[in-house]
């Protein structure tokens, strides 16, 4: 396979730069730093530091043997990004773009966020490194995630709630390119996940791609051969695409994405991409989108914020097209219920994002032998949903 | 290339005027209103309309034009429907056309199929925010073929090698975004836009219309010094948010239309 994505930021007939034209000199030089940086043994030397030191990597890949019995299949790790500083992988892409923003000399940085993990994620590494912070996150999401909007302003970042369309991650993202339109010349914008116009997808991956590159040695040192089965859940897809990356050229290795089910595909409640839409443009990129004829974005939904989205990323279509990758989806009740069992089963509370990877194991697992192996990456902890979670149950805190 | 924008832009210099643009966005408050609007409008001095087509998710746009988008969609206002009413306004006026659309429109429809329909219509040119002239390839020559010109914007951020790619790109007339930012935000200094229109004007031979923050006479009075044309989008679709329940509505759209014409100067 041809390195991806080429040089118009294609993933095959997916990506690309859909921007207005005021942002097309910024993504033009924010793609010629990133292609030095990459090169750059010091910048690499410096995320390098920044990583084990301040994040904690290389986070653990754990066998999960009572989960493993309790399913009575495959035998079952976890990749556990859970563990990284701020509790998920974000961290990873936000280090990293905060670096290239010191790089670039731009004083202050923006983000969306829909669960309030990469928002964190951004509010940290902007105070580590003296930067401005502003973080847009829909209204919707800041109720269900107000613990992490809490910590955002207690990491000195401005929290900006925005009240248009679903007022959730979607509409959070149009309020920071309409930032990030305005003042371009000071600002850089940290998109989260593996969405928006090039080079935003590829570089994004990049920085989480240390997901797989780390899980690929470990279970090599731990089983002595591949993993049979991948699987991470998919909102834009930046966790996934991380574990999965390394992993591509490996033809034996099954890889499955898991989309957010919501109340389930024809209750028309959800957010599963592959499920129920078709390619389209949304903020900056061509990709799978749920939309209607007309193509006007549809709203959707999930029990967790952080798979709440319209779009996934560009290359994740392109390897769902080519079957590379297969992608199905969990419901919320199938989520509920991984995210207990894993937390009575492993001692271990996942995100209500990480629970839809979990969700899809628990189906996967008993249908393969016992001397087969799965990773599943468990994204982030669930610390933030504990309070939705109880709310859902009547308890009051 | 388009007949009514060329010979538009032609008998404005030729009568020593600059043009007025005016945006309206189609379906807002109805389409019935959109068709009242463009023949008013028109009487009231207008040069050119530019119809914006609603969308969901609209990045380049303020509040202003983003609240006017959710009414017309709540409206059930369509891409087709609004062809349908431009077919229907050709019966009644000559003047330009444009569309303002999102590329996700034109992609759910199809970019042949679209350029054909919109043609057929009566519409001149498309202007697609969220689409430079580095992504244009697919939709470049359904469009060439039927005749509709391809309208790009230039921004303040542009560089050199970019303000080439859109005066090589772009029919009809360029479009300069007068500020880094979205529509209806405040217009930046005149400094600013007239050095970035001689910029243009040594690359491109096209009409310039400046837009994006154009809200008062006084600005249209301004900016007409500098450019061959002005456009007006949010400071007009808020008179029709504030009477959308007045039947006086159209006509006092027209009355505020009327001022900004007048404050524009002769070339």
């Amino acid at each position: 396979m041809p390195i991806l994505p080429d040089s118009r930021g294609r993933f095959g007939p997916y990506g690309g730069r859909y921007v207005p034209e005021t942002l097309m000199p910024a993504l033009l030089e924010l793609e010629e730093e990133y292609a030095k940086v990459k090169k750059d043994r010091r910048f690499q030397a410096d995320l390098a530091y920044y990583l084990k030191q301040y994040v904690g990597r290389p986070t653990s890949l754990y066998r999960a043997d009572r989960l493993t019995k309790k399913l009575g299949g495959a035998k079952i790790y976890l990749k556990r990004e859970d563990l990284c500083h701020t509790g998920a992988h974000k961290i990873n892409n936000a280090i990293g773009q905060a670096l290239l923003a010191v790089r670039m000399k731009k004083p202050r940085v923006i983000a969306e966020t829909g669960a309030g993990q990469h928002g964190v994620a951004t509010a940290t590494a902007a105070a580590m490194f003296g930067l401005e912070c502003e973080i847009y996150m829909g209204t919707e999401d800041m109720e269900r995630q107000a613990l992490n909007v809490f910590r955002m302003r207690l990491l000195g970042a401005k929290v900006t709630g925005v009240d248009a369309g679903s007022r959730t991650l979607k509409d959070a993202i149009s309020e920071a390119m309409r930032d990030w339109t305005t003042n371009v010349r000071t600002t850089h914008y940290i998109l989260g996940s593996v969405l928006g116009a090039h080079p935003y997808p590829m570089m994004i991956r990049d920085f989480q791609a240390v997901i797989g590159r780390e899980a690929r040695k470990q279970i090599l040192v731990a089983e002595g051969k591949l993993p049979n089965y991948l699987v991470a859940c998919v909102g834009g897809g930046s966790n996934s695409i991380g574990l999965f990356h390394a992993f591509l050229k490996d033809p034996k290795v099954k890889m499955v994405g898991v989309e957010a089910g919501g109340t389930g595909i024809t209750s028309g409640k959800h957010a599963a991409r592959f499920s129920g839409g078709k390619p389209g443009v949304l903020q900056g990129t061509m990709t799978y989108l749920l939309q209607d004829e007309n193509g006007q974005i549809n709203l959707t939904h999930s029990v967790s914020a952080g798979l709440d989205y319209a779009a996934v990323g560009p290359e994740h279509s392109l390897y769902h097209d080519l079957g590379r990758i297969e992608y199905t989806y969990a419901t919320d009740s199938e989520a509920m219920a991984a995210f207990d069992l894993l937390a009575q089963e492993e001692g271990i509370i996942p995100a209500l994002e990480s629970a839809h990877a979990i969700a899809h194991v628990v189906k996967l697992a008993p249908t393969l032998k016992k001397s087969q192996l799965i990773i599943t990456n468990l994204s982030g902890r669930g610390d933030k949903d504990v309070q939705q979670v109880a709310r859902m149950r009547g308890v009051t805190l | 290339m388009s007949g009514r924008l060329d010979s538009t832009f032609a008998r404005l210099r030729e009568n020593k005027q600059k043009a007025l643009i005016a945006y309206l966005m189609a379906g807002d408050p109805g389409l019935a209103e959109t068709e009242q609007l463009v023949v008013a409008l028109e009487q009231a001095g207008v040069d050119i309309i530019e119809l914006g087509v609603p969308f969901s998710d609209p990045i380049a746009d303020g509040p202003v034009i983003q609240q006017a988008a959710e009414r017309a969609l709540k409206n059930g206002t369509t891409l087709r429907q609004i062809l349908v009413s431009v077919t229907s306004l050709r019966q009644r006026t000559q003047i330009p056309i444009i569309l303002m659309l999102y590329y996700n429109s034109i992609h759910a429809m199809g970019c042949e199929e679209f350029c054909k329909a919109a043609k057929a219509a009566g519409v001149d040119g498309l202007i697609v925010p969220d689409m430079p002239p580095d992504e244009a390839g697919p939709l470049k020559a359904p469009a060439d073929v039927v005749g509709l010109s391809l309208i790009f914007l230039l921004a303040p951020t542009s560089t050199t090698d970019r303000r080439k790619l859109v005066a090589k790109e772009s029919h009809g007339f360029v479009y300069y975004v007068s500020l880094t930012g979205i529509t209806g935000a405040k217009l930046s200094n005149a400094t600013d836009i007239q050095q970035n229109i001689d910029k243009l004007r040594k690359v491109s031979a096209a009409p310039v219309a400046v837009g994006f923050g154009v809200a008062t006479p006084e600005d249209a009075a301004r900016v007409s010094k500098m450019a061959d044309g002005v456009i007006v989008g949010s400071a007009i679709v808020k008179q029709i948010a504030a009477h959308q329940q007045d039947p006086g509505m159209v006509g006092h759209v027209a009355e505020f239309v009327r001022s900004l014409k007048a404050a524009m100067v002769p070339a």
